[in-house]
């Protein structure tokens, strides 16, 4: 099997996915000739043509709203979202039209969309390419959320979404781009939506992660082996809706547990999932529930130290590890 | 009386203008009636076409029904009346009652949808549409289809960035996109000279590289004439059309609104006398076409379909409850 990096599972998904279904297109800004500032589109206006890989006017409403028009029409429509930093002026888009469409019009009308976004700091992108916005769609039913970590499951994922009869946003961690590579199967296979995954087994406590922070999840896991202490990593790969299942087992499992996100910690995606491991399974714990997340503070700095300061790394995840595993 | 047969020079049979004449009364008197219903407690809400008949019918008209796509506003009662939907499914949209095509009563009146019509779900956030009529036409365009889109939408919501977005994204794509303001003079309260500093929004066009039309919106035969120019300009691949069709809204802008705040009595008086029904009904009797046997009856045949819609549609029983949780996602 080969091994390839995030952003190139991210780009054979839509690549398969064209190739299969000729209503799959893609859209959003220097998508084409370009092939995405990222390089995700890169090769696809050679084999599918400008039809299908549309450089847009620079209006992200226009972008999902374009997209949305299409999707209802029976089209499958994969937009880009530049940075999910710019995603804002098509908020009114994704929350009030696409993830409305089946519920207000009583199931005649649906929307299968997938916007994609490139979200995360650590790339000196500073407050505006840097943010992680997914807590600001996290409680918007009707949409689904998904930020996978791995280029496996981002293969498998991208492919579910686009497949996906009602309007997926897929947050792609911009630093996993070409830091995280794996194993990637090259023939067709689709993860479920909405299932959370095991990314490695243990007994002493629960890490539960999205995105980067669970790569250093990962790593310090490793150390604390060396120590003596097995940590149990959760990775829940759809943040809306929540595989409640996964993270009450997981949970239960060791009986203490640490959420950790980039995102800013009051309002993000932790606090609902410490909210269901409290409902479901209290009695189960051994330790108050922990979160390690970005400060709250508006966004990312510019400068080196004040980014490091807000970014979360392996040393950092070890101690919150640690100190939660000697509670 | 030896007016001239204007309908006849604009490819308009005598028929053909006596069903105009038809939709344009029977969306008025859905609209009345259910104002009526309104202040009797019988519904929650209301939200007019009154005064906007002629330009939604003259418009629909010139469009080909079950073919074209439509992406409307909610005021557009006389359009989708003539692209298939009956008094009886839009009393049940007022009433809420699940038997409603539009939502299942799931949404305000005036949120009109339905697949089998071609007509795209819409929601209350204005122009949101504009950009989905974009969506819908680049897909035919992908698919080599031979529709139109035709979106409409207030004039004020010509302010919206979802309204230059779309009309921008159209015009770089040289799509078959009809943008329809219907410009009724009032954003609620809030009068055309606080809204648009530019003389009319059909000068917005030429921002994105295509014709603005303006055109007297209380003349039906007129609005066939544009829109028809602008179907087949579309269909050439000539791309968008934006058209200005100028009105005057006659009622509040809906049953929680009191338009005594913002615009005096005198001036609403003064555009009853150009209301479009009545200068429509003038017309077909001064050229002959209807006569008062003719106008009786269709007012009668109204009449017994809104008597009929609204009875249905009162009785007509609610969706349980437990409903609500439905179709957040498919199946």
């Amino acid at each position: 099997m080969a091994v390839i990096s995030f952003i190139d599972a991210v780009t054979m998904a839509m690549r398969e996915e064209m190739r299969r279904d000729p209503n799959v297109f893609v859209l959003g800004e220097d998508v084409g000739v370009r092939g995405g500032v990222f390089r995700a589109t890169a090769g696809l206006i050679e084999e599918f043509g400008e039809e299908r890989v549309i450089d847009t006017p620079l209006a992200e409403s226009a972008i999902v709203g374009v997209a949305i028009g299409a999707a209802a029409y029976g089209m499958r429509p994969i937009a880009e979202i530049q940075f999910a930093d710019f995603i804002m002026p098509a908020v009114n888009q994704i929350v009030s039209e696409a993830a409305k469409m089946r519920y207000r019009s009583n199931n005649d009308w649906h929307c299968p969309l997938t916007i994609r976004a490139p979200f995360g700091g650590g790339v000196h992108g500073a407050l505006y390419h840097s943010q992680s916005v997914e807590a600001m769609f996290n409680s918007t039913p009707g949409l689904k959320i998904v930020a996978p970590s791995t280029p496996y499951d981002a293969k498998g994922l991208l492919k579910a979404a686009i497949r996906d009869n009602d309007p997926v946003l897929f947050f792609e961690h911009k630093r996993c781009y070409r830091l995280i590579k794996g194993e990637v199967p090259e023939d067709d296979y689709v993860l479920p939506i909405g299932k959370a995954d095991v990314k490695r087994e243990g007994t002493d406590i629960t890490v539960i992660s999205y995105g980067l922070t669970l790569h250093f999840a990962l790593q310090a896991a490793e150390k604390l082996a060396q120590e003596g202490i097995s940590a149990h990593i959760l990775d829940l790969r759809t943040l809306y809706p929540l595989d409640k299942e996964a993270i009450v087992e997981a949970a239960s499992k060791t009986g203490k547990v640490l959420i950790i996100h980039e995102d800013n910690k009051e309002g993000g995606i932790g606090g609902e999932v410490a909210a269901i491991i409290a409902e479901h399974c209290l009695f189960d714990l051994d330790a108050p529930i922990k979160r390690l997340a970005g400060p709250d503070i508006p966004a990312m700095p510019y400068s080196p130290p004040l980014e490091k300061f807000f970014m979360l790394n392996p040393d950092k995840v070890y101690e919150a590890m640690r100190e939660l595993a000697y509670f | 009386m030896t007016t001239t047969k204007r309908h006849e020079e604009a490819g308009l049979t005598d028929q053909q203008v006596l069903d105009m004449y038809y939709y344009m009364l029977l969306a008025r008197k859905i609209d009345e009636r259910q104002w009526l219903l309104n202040r009797a407690g019988k519904v929650p809400f209301v939200i007019s076409c009154q005064g906007q008949e002629a330009a939604q019918v003259g418009a629909a008209f010139a469009l080909q029904k079950g073919h074209d796509y439509l992406c409307p506003y909610y005021r557009d009662l006389g359009l989708v009346l003539v692209f298939g939907q009956t008094a009886r499914d839009c009393m049940l949209s007022a009433f809420a009652k699940p038997e409603d095509p539009n939502s299942g009563g799931r949404q305000m009146p005036g949120h009109f949808g339905g697949r089998k019509w071609n007509i795209l779900t819409g929601s209350s956030p204005v122009t949101t549409q504009v950009p989905h009529a974009v969506g819908i036409a680049l897909a035919g365009k992908m698919q080599k289809k031979d529709f139109v889109v035709y979106t409409s939408f207030g004039e004020g919501s010509s302010n919206q960035g979802d309204f230059h977005e779309g009309a921008n994204f159209a015009g770089v794509h040289k799509l078959p996109v009809i943008f329809f303001c219907e410009n009724n003079k009032y954003a609620i309260s809030v009068p055309l000279k606080k809204q648009l500093a530019c003389e009319s929004v059909a000068d917005r066009a030429i921002g994105y590289g295509f014709k603005g039309v303006r055109v007297d919106g209380n003349d039906p035969i007129e609005v066939y004439r544009v829109v028809k120019e602008a179907r087949e300009r579309g269909l050439r691949g000539e791309g968008p059309t934006l058209i200005e069709a100028v009105m005057y809204r006659l009622v509040p802008h809906s049953s929680d609104d009191d338009d005594r705040t913002y615009r005096t009595r005198e001036e609403v008086e003064e555009a009853k006398k150009k209301d479009p029904i009545l200068l429509f009904a003038q017309y077909l009797k001064e050229c002959g076409v209807m006569d008062e046997a003719q106008e009786q009856a269709i007012a009668e045949r109204v009449q017994q379909e809104v008597d009929e819609a609204t009875e249905y549609a009162e009785n007509a029983p609610y969706a349980a409850p437990e409903s609500a949780l439905l179709h957040v996602y498919g199946e």
